[in-house]
C-alpha cells in the first residue's frame, strides 16, 4: 500500500469528519423527505416552495434588506443556539434535558417581568432569566437525582407548569386591549440590549445586539469547560458510569443536579438575549410551549453533539425554520418547516448506525486490499 | 357532580389505553417517549376518517371504521420507531422525540393542506367531525355515556390477561427482562420487541380519538394532545406497569384533569377563588408529586432502553 491510500483512509475515518459527513446526509435527507411532501401536497409549487425554504431572506432582492432579514435570523438562531446547548450540556451528562422548551419559558417569563413589572436594567434582566430557569433545570436534576424520577418526564411536567405559570405571571403586565405583554421601547428602554453597533452591519436591525455576540462566546466556554476541564470531565464520567464516578469519589448527586442547573441555565440565558432584544412580545394567552426549546433538540444533534457544531447547525434550524413562512401559502404552510426539522432529528438517531456501517465498510475494504497486497507482492 | 364523573371516566380512558400501550412497549424493552406524536396521528387518522364518512351510516359500522383508522394510523406511525429502535439501535429517546415533533408536524401540515385545498382562503388546522361523533355518545338520563368508556375498560381487562396469562405475554416480558435468556430459549427478541411497538401504537392512536372526542366536535391539530402522553407515560410509572394499577392511577389523573373542565359547577370550589390556570396546571404538579413518591422504587423492566444485540453478551 501507498502512503496517498492511506492518508485518503484516514480523512474517512476520521471522527470530526464522519459526524460532519452523518450531519449533512440528515440534512438532505431531511429537505428530500420535505421535498416529497410538498409534492404530494401539491406538484405544482414543490420546487418553488423548497427553494423558497432555503433561500429564506435571499427572497428579497434589494441587498440592504437581505442583511436586515439576515440579522433577524441571527438573533434567533442565538437564542436557538443557547437551546440547543442546553440539550447539549445535559446529553454530555447522559441526561436527556427536554425541559430546555420549559426553561426558555421560564427564562423568557423572568427577565420580561424583571424589565416591565420591576423596571429593571437589561443586565439584571438577563441574570433573572438565567438565575429562575437554572432553578427550574435543578429541580429536574434533584428529582433525577434524589428520587430516580425520569428527567424527560419531570421535564415535560415542568414545562406545562412553567407555560402556565409565566402566562399568568405576564397577565400582569400585558397591553390593556391586546393578549401581548407591553413592548420593551415603550416602557422601559433601559431592559433593551445595547446594540453596540452592531445595528450598523445589518441595516440598522435593531434587534441586533451584545447577544449574538455573547451567544456565541457561551458556546466556546462551554466547549472548552466540557473538553478542557476537570470539571467538565468529571462530569462526563458521571454521564458515562454514575456508579462508577461514585467509586472514585465524585459527587454524582450533586453533579447531576449541576448540570441540570446549567442546562437550565444555558436556555434561560437564550430566552433572555431573545426577548430582550424588543424582537417578540410574549403572547399571554399561549397554549403550546414554543418550539425554540424542542428545535434545540435538533440543532444539538444535528452538530454532532459539538458546541462548536451547534452555532452552525443551530443557524441551519433557525434558516429553514424562518424560510418557512417564505412558501406560497395558497398551497402550503410555514408549518412544512417543522417537519422537516423533525424528521432531521429523527435521521439523527440512525447516525451511530451509519458510522458504525461507515468503519464496517473500511475495514472490509482495508483487509481486501491488504489481502492483495500481499498477492502482489508473493507474484 | 354527575359531569364529574362522566370527564373522569372519559379522561381516565384516555390515559388507560395510552398508558397500557406504554406498558407494552416498555414491556417489550422499547421506551415509547412518542405516545404523544402517536396519539395525534391516531387522533388525525380517527378525526379524517370521521370527516368523510357520511353521517346517514350505521353507528357501529361508524365506530368501527373511525377505531381502525385511528389505530392503524398509530401503528404505522410507531413503526417508525420500531425499525429506529429495533433495526437500528438508535437512542429510544432521541427518537420517541423525534415522533413527537414530528406527529404534531405532519398532521398541521396534513389537515391544513386538506383544509387549502378545500378552500383557499381556509388556513386553519381543524377538523370538523360533529356529525359522526354522536355515534360514540350513548345518552342515559343526564350523563353522557361514550362507548370509549367500556372499550377502554374491556381492553384494560384483556392486557391483564394477555400479559399475564399468554404465553406471548409472558414472552414479551422476558423480552424486556432479559433479552439474551429469552433469545437462548428460542424466542425472536426482534419480534417481540416489534409486537410490543405495535401494540403500543395501536393503543396510543386509539387513545388519541378518544382524547380528541371527549367533549369537542371540532380538533385544532396545532394543539396537538397538551402532554397527556407524557401524562400517560406518568400514569404508567404510577401503575408500576401492571395494566390494574395502571387502571386506578388513570382514575386518579382523570379526576384531577376532569376537575380543570367542571370547577366552575362545584360552589365550593368557586369560593376559594383560585385562579382557572391552577386547575389547568393541576394534572401535571400532581403527576410530579407522585411520581417523586414512586419512582424510587421503581419496577422497570430492566432491559428498557437497551437495544438488544445477538453478539453482545
Amino acid at each position: 500500500m501507498n502512503k496517498n491510500s492511506g492518508k485518503k483512509e484516514s480523512i474517512w475515518r476520521n471522527n470530526g469528519f464522519q459526524t460532519i459527513m452523518a450531519s449533512i446526509l440528515c440534512i438532505v435527507l431531511g429537505l428530500f423527505v420535505g421535498y416529497i411532501v410538498l409534492l404530494i401536497i401539491n406538484p405544482g409549487g414543490a420546487w418553488e416552495a423548497i427553494t423558497a425554504i432555503m433561500k429564506n431572506f435571499f427572497y428579497y432582492p434589494s441587498a440592504a434588506a437581505v442583511k436586515k432579514y439576515l440579522g433577524t435570523t441571527l438573533v434567533k438562531a442565538s437564542a436557538l443556539l443557547m437551546c440547543s446547548l442546553s440539550v447539549l450540556f445535559a446529553y454530555k451528562v447522559g441526561l436527556f434535558n427536554i425541559g430546555a422548551a420549559g426553561q426558555y419559558v421560564v427564562g423568557a417569563g423572568a427577565c420580561l417581568y424583571f424589565a416591565l413589572g420591576l423596571g429593571a436594567p437589561w443586565y439584571v434582566c438577563l441574570v433573572a432569566a438565567i438565575l429562575v430557569a437554572a432553578l427550574v433545570g435543578g429541580i429536574s436534576g434533584a428529582l433525577k437525582a434524589y428520587f430516580n424520577v425520569n428527567e424527560v418526564i419531570s421535564c415535560i411536567m415542568l414545562n406545562w407548569i412553567g407555560l402556565y405559570c409565566v402566562n399568568m405571571l405576564l397577565s400582569t403586565v400585558k397591553e390593556q386591549s391586546t393578549p401581548y405583554t407591553k413592548t420593551l421601547s415603550s416602557t422601559n428602554k433601559s431592559a433593551l440590549l445595547p446594540n453596540m453597533g452592531l445595528d450598523q452591519i445589518f441595516s440598522k436591525n435593531e434587534f441586533v445586539t451584545l447577544g449574538l455576540l455573547l451567544a456565541v462566546a457561551v458556546a466556546v466556554i462551554v466547549w472548552i469547560v466540557l473538553e478542557k476541564t476537570k470539571f467538565g470531565y468529571e462530569l462526563k464520567a458521571t454521564g458515562m458510569n454514575k456508579q462508577a464516578a461514585k467509586y472514585c469519589g465524585m459527587r454524582e448527586k450533586s453533579n447531576i443536579i449541576l448540570t441540570m442547573m446549567i442546562a437550565g441555565g444555558l436556555a434561560g440565558f437564550g430566552a433572555g438575549i431573545f426577548y430582550l432584544t424588543g424582537i417578540e412580545q410574549w403572547m399571554v394567552q399561549q397554549t403550546a410551549v414554543p418550539a425554540m426549546g424542542f428545535n434545540g433538540i435538533a440543532a444539538a444533534f444535528l452538530g454532532g453533539l459539538n458546541p462548536i457544531g451547534t452555532i452552525f447547525s443551530s443557524y441551519f434550524i433557525q434558516h429553514i425554520t424562518s424560510g418557512g413562512t417564505y412558501v406560497d401559502k395558497t398551497m402550503y404552510c410555514t408549518q412544512i418547516s417543522d417537519l422537516i426539522s423533525a424528521f432531521i432529528i429523527y435521521l439523527c438517531g440512525f447516525v451511530l448506525f451509519f458510522r458504525l456501517w461507515l468503519n464496517r465498510f473500511l475495514d472490509k475494504r482495508e483487509e481486501k486490499r491488504s489481502v492483495k497486497g500481499e498477492k502482489g507482492g508473493e507474484a | 357532580m354527575l359531569l364529574l364523573i362522566q370527564y373522569t371516566l372519559i379522561f381516565a380512558s384516555v390515559l388507560v389505553l395510552v398508558a397500557l400501550g406504554g406498558c407494552f412497549s416498555e414491556h417489550s424493552g422499547v421506551i415509547n417517549i412518542g405516545l404523544e406524536g402517536i396519539m395525534v396521528i391516531g387522533a388525525l387518522g380517527g378525526a379524517l376518517m370521521m370527516k368523510y364518512l357520511s353521517a346517514g351510516m350505521a353507528a357501529p359500522i361508524i365506530i368501527l371504521l373511525v377505531i381502525l383508522a385511528s389505530v392503524l394510523a398509530g401503528m404505522v406511525f410507531s413503526l417508525l420507531l420500531g425499525i429506529a429502535a429495533i433495526q437500528f439501535k438508535a437512542d429510544q429517546t432521541l427518537v420517541g422525540t423525534a415522533l413527537n415533533l414530528l406527529g404534531p408536524a405532519a398532521a398541521v401540515v396534513l389537515v391544513r393542506a386538506i383544509n387549502t385545498a378545500e378552500s383557499v382562503d381556509n388556513v386553519s388546522s381543524t377538523v370538523a367531525y360533529g356529525a359522526a361523533k354522536k355515534a360514540f355518545i350513548v345518552n342515559i338520563g343526564r350523563f353522557e355515556f361514550n362507548w370509549f368508556m367500556l372499550i377502554a375498560l374491556l381492553l384494560l381487562i384483556a392486557s391483564y390477561i394477555v400479559l399475564y396469562k399468554t404465553r406471548f405475554g409472558l414472552r414479551l416480558c422476558a423480552c424486556g427482562e432479559h433479552p439474551q435468556a429469552a433469545d437462548s430459549v428460542g424466542i425472536n427478541v426482534y419480534k417481540m420487541r416489534y409486537a410490543g411497538v405495535l401494540i403500543s401504537g395501536a393503543l396510543g392512536g386509539l387513545g388519541g380519538l378518544v382524547y380528541i372526542t371527549a367533549g369537542v366536535s371540532e380538533w385544532k391539530f396545532e394543539n396537538g394532545v397538551a402532554g397527556f402522553g407524557f401524562l400517560a407515560l406518568a400514569v404508567m410509572i404510577f401503575g408500576q406497569w401492571r395494566p390494574v394499577n395502571i387502571g386506578l392511577a388513570a382514575l386518579l389523573f382523570g379526576l384531577f384533569r376532569a376537575l380543570s373542565n367542571v370547577y366552575t359547577g362545584f360552589d365550593a370550589l368557586v369560593a376559594l377563588k383560585l385562579p382557572s390556570t391552577l386547575y389547568n396546571m393541576l394534572p401535571y404538579i400532581i403527576s410530579l408529586i407522585v411520581l417523586v413518591f414512586v419512582s424510587g422504587k421503581s419496577r422497570a423492566p430492566k432491559a428498557e432502553g437497551i437495544p438488544y444485540d445477538k453478539g453482545q453478551r
